[in-house]
C-alpha cells in the first residue's frame, strides 16, 4: 500500500477518534426535532441533509462515532483482556485446565459470525452495555486462543526456565516474562478487532438491538434512512459511507501493521494466510 | 483413517453438547422474570405459573437441562409463545430458504472469485493484480447492512430490474446472495490467489510448461487443481459466517428463513423460538465445518495421519 493511502487512513481514524472524543463538547445537536427539515438534502445549516425527524444527520453522525468506538474500544479492552489472560495462563499451566479452555473455545467457535452476540443482545434487551457485553462474550475467544498458542511457543525458553529455577511464581512468570512477548501480534488482533466491532455494533443497531432512540448509532441511522432511501437517499449514504471509511482505514492499516510485526496469526473464522511464494 | 474419523466425530458431538448447553442457559439470562419478560407486566398470575411450568422454569436448573435435552433427543424444541405451534415444524418450514439462500451466495462468491483470484495471482504485481486486491479489500469492508439496501436502492427502486423484497421467482435471489456472497468472495479470492501463487512455483508447474502446454492448461489443470485444497478449507470455515450474515440479510430482505425468524422472535420475545434458531444455525456449522475436515483428511493423507492441534 502506499504512504498516501496510510496517511489518509490515519487521518480518517484520527479525525472520526477526535470527533467521537470531543462530541459532548461541540455545538451539536443531535437530537434537536425541526419538522421545517424533514428529509431536507445537504443545505448550508446542515452540511449532509436532515433525517426523518428533521435532525441534523452530520450531528448525528458525530455522535454516533462516540457510539461506535466507545463500544467497539470497551469490547476490544474487556476481551482482550480476559481472552489474554485466560489464553496465557491456560497454555503455561497446560493439563486440565488447558483442555478445559480448548473445549469452551470449541463451542464459541461452534457459533458462527456475531450469531450468539445477536442472540445475547436479543435475549438481555437493547442498550450500550448490554451490547459491548453481548460482543465480549463473543469476542474474547480470539485473542484466548492467540495468547495461548504463543505462550505455548514461548513457555521452553531459556528465560522461562531460569525464572521457574529462581523460585518465581507462575503469575509473576505469566504476566512479566511471558505477556511482554506475546503482546504485538496481540496488537495486531486487536487493531483489526476494532474494525470487526465497529461492524458488529452497527449489525445490531441495524438489527434494533443496540442503542436506543434517541440516542445516535452508524447501525440505526442506516435502519431509519433505508426506510426513505428512495426521497432521501443521503440518510442511508452518510452513516453507510462513514462505517465503510473507518474499517477500510483499520483494515489498510491492520495489515501494514502485520507486515511490520510480521507475525502469522490465526484469527476465528479465517484460516491462516500463508505467505506467497513468487513464481 | 478409522481413528481419525472416530475422534473427529467424537470432538464434534462434545462441541454440539456443549452448544446445546450455551443455548439453554440463553433463556436465564433474561433480566429478572423471563415469563415476565415474555408475557408483559399485564399478564394474568395464572397465566405466567401456566408459562413458568409449560418451560420447565419452575424446576432446578440442572433437572430443566437434562429435559431439554431428553426433548432435543426426540426432536421436540417446544412451543412457540407467538403461534403455538411445535418450533421444529417452524424452523423445518423456514430452513431451505436460508440453505437456498446460502448455496446462492456461495455460488456467487466461487463464480467471483476464482477467476478474480486466478488473474491477480498470474499478473502478479500488474494493474489487474491490485484491481482485484482493492476489489477484495473494499468488499471486506462494506458491511452486508449497508450494501443490502444499496443495492435495493440503485437495482430495485431505480433501475426496477430486481424485486425489493420476498422470495419469489429467480430473480428475488440475485440481490441478497451478491449482499451475503460479496464478502466471501472477498477473502476467496485473496485465499485463491495466495494459494496458487504458491503452487506457481513449483517443480511441477515448470514441467508442465516444459513440455509446452498452452499457460491455460498449465494453470487451470495443473497449477489449480493443486492449489484448492486450502481452499476448500477456508470454504467450510466461512460457509460460518454466511449463516451468521443470513441473519441481517434475511432481515434486510423480508427472506424467510432462519434469521429473519430469530429476529421476529426476538422482537415479539418468543425466546424459546430464538433457542432454536441459534441451535440450528450453529449445529449445521458444526457439522459443516466436521464435513470439511473429514473431506479434506480423505483427500490428504497428511492430515489424518498427523496429529492435530
Amino acid at each position: 500500500m502506499t504512504r498516501f493511502g496510510r496517511m489518509l487512513s490515519l487521518l480518517v481514524l484520527f479525525l472520526w477518534g477526535l470527533a467521537a472524543l470531543l462530541a459532548p463538547a461541540l455545538p451539536l445537536h443531535p437530537e434537536q426535532i425541526d419538522l421545517q427539515q424533514i428529509l431536507t438534502g445537504p443545505n448550508e445549516a446542515a452540511w449532509l441533509g436532515s433525517d426523518d425527524l428533521g435532525r441534523s444527520i452530520f450531528d448525528r453522525l458525530v455522535m454516533g462515532a462516540r457510539t461506535s468506538f466507545s463500544v467497539a474500544i470497551g469490547v476490544v479492552v474487556i476481551s482482550a483482556i480476559i481472552g489474554t489472560l485466560l489464553g496465557a495462563f491456560a497454555g503455561y499451566t497446560g493439563g486440565m485446565a488447558d483442555q478445559v479452555l480448548i473445549r469452551v473455545i470449541d463451542i464459541f467457535l461452534a457459533f458462527p459470525g456475531i450469531l450468539l452476540a445477536i442472540a445475547l443482545a436479543g435475549v438481555m434487551g437493547p442498550g450500550m452495555d448490554n451490547v459491548i457485553i453481548a460482543l465480549s462474550v463473543v469476542g474474547w475467544v480470539g485473542y484466548a486462543r492467540l495468547a495461548r498458542a504463543q505462550v505455548l511457543s514461548l513457555k521452553q525458553r531459556d528465560h522461562v526456565a531460569a525464572a521457574i529455577a529462581l523460585g518465581t511464581g507462575r503469575v509473576t512468570i505469566v504476566l512479566r516474562h511471558l505477556l511482554p512477548l506475546i503482546a504485538s501480534p496481540l496488537i495486531v488482533e486487536a487493531t483489526f478487532g476494532i474494525a470487526s466491532m465497529v461492524i458488529a455494533e452497527a449489525g445490531l443497531s441495524f438489527l434494533g438491538l443496540g442503542v436506543q432512540p434517541p440516542e445516535a448509532s452508524w447501525g440505526s441511522m442506516i435502519r431509519d434512512g433505508a426506510r426513505y432511501m428512495l426521497i432521501a437517499p443521503h440518510m442511508v449514504l452518510a452513516p453507510g459511507i462513514a462505517v465503510m471509511m473507518v474499517v477500510l482505514a483499520v483494515n489498510l492499516l491492520g495489515d501494514r501493521l502485520r507486515d511490520y510485526m510480521d507475525v502469522r496469526i490465526l484469527r476465528p473464522g479465517h484460516a491462516p494466510v500463508s505467505p506467497s511464494r513468487g513464481p | 483413517m478409522g481413528n481419525y474419523l472416530l475422534s473427529r466425530l467424537l470432538g464434534a458431538l462434545l462441541v454440539v453438547l456443549g452448544v446445546v448447553c450455551l443455548v439453554f442457559l440463553l433463556i436465564h439470562l433474561v433480566p429478572g422474570d423471563p415469563v415476565e419478560v415474555m408475557l408483559g407486566e399485564s399478564a394474568q398470575a395464572a397465566d405466567r405459573e401456566a408459562l413458568r411450568v409449560a418451560l420447565g422454569l419452575d424446576q432446578p436448573i440442572l433437572l430443566q437441562l437434562v429435559h431439554y435435552f431428553e426433548g432435543l433427543l426426540q426432536g421436540d424444541l417446544g412451543t412457540s409463545l407467538h403461534s403455538r405451534r411445535p418450533i421444529a415444524t417452524i424452523l423445518v418450514e423456514r430452513f431451505p430458504a436460508t440453505l437456498e439462500l446460502a448455496g446462492m451466495a456461495l455460488l456467487f462468491a466461487i463464480v467471483i472469485a476464482l477467476p478474480m483470484g486466478v488473474m491477480a495471482a498470474t499478473h502478479r504485481g500488474k494493474a489487474m493484480d491490485y484491481g482485484a486486491m482493492s476489489f477484495s479489500l473494499l468488499g471486506i469492508s462494506i458491511p452486508n447492512f449497508w450494501m443490502g439496501p444499496m443495492l435495493i436502492l440503485v437495482f430495485s427502486l431505480w433501475l426496477g430490474w430486481t424485486p425489493v423484497s420476498g422470495r419469489e421467482g429467480w430473480a428475488s435471489f440475485i440481490l441478497p446472495s451478491i449482499t451475503l456472497g460479496t464478502a466471501l468472495a472477498a477473502v476467496l479470492a485473496r485465499m485463491v490467489r495466495s494459494s496458487l501463487l504458491e503452487v506457481l512455483g513449483e517443480d511441477f508447474v515448470r514441467t508442465a510448461r516444459a513440455k509446452g502446454l498452452p499457460e491455460w492448461q498449465v494453470i487451470w489443470r495443473h497449477a489449480l487443481g493443486n492449489a484448492w485444497l486450502p481452499v476448500i478449507t477456508l470454504l467450510g470455515l466461512q460457509l460460518g459466517a454466511l449463516l451468521g450474515g443470513a441473519v441481517i440479510t434475511e432481515t434486510i430482505f423480508s427472506w424467510p428463513g432462519i434469521g429473519s425468524l430469530m429476529i421476529e422472535s426476538i422482537q415479539k420475545r418468543d425466546y424459546p423460538v430464538v433457542q432454536g434458531c441459534v441451535l440450528l444455525i450453529s449445529v449445521s456449522y458444526v457439522l459443516v465445518n466436521t464435513l470439511t475436515d473429514l473431506f479434506y483428511a480423505w483427500i490428504d493423507p497428511r492430515i489424518r495421519m498427523g496429529k492435530e492441534r
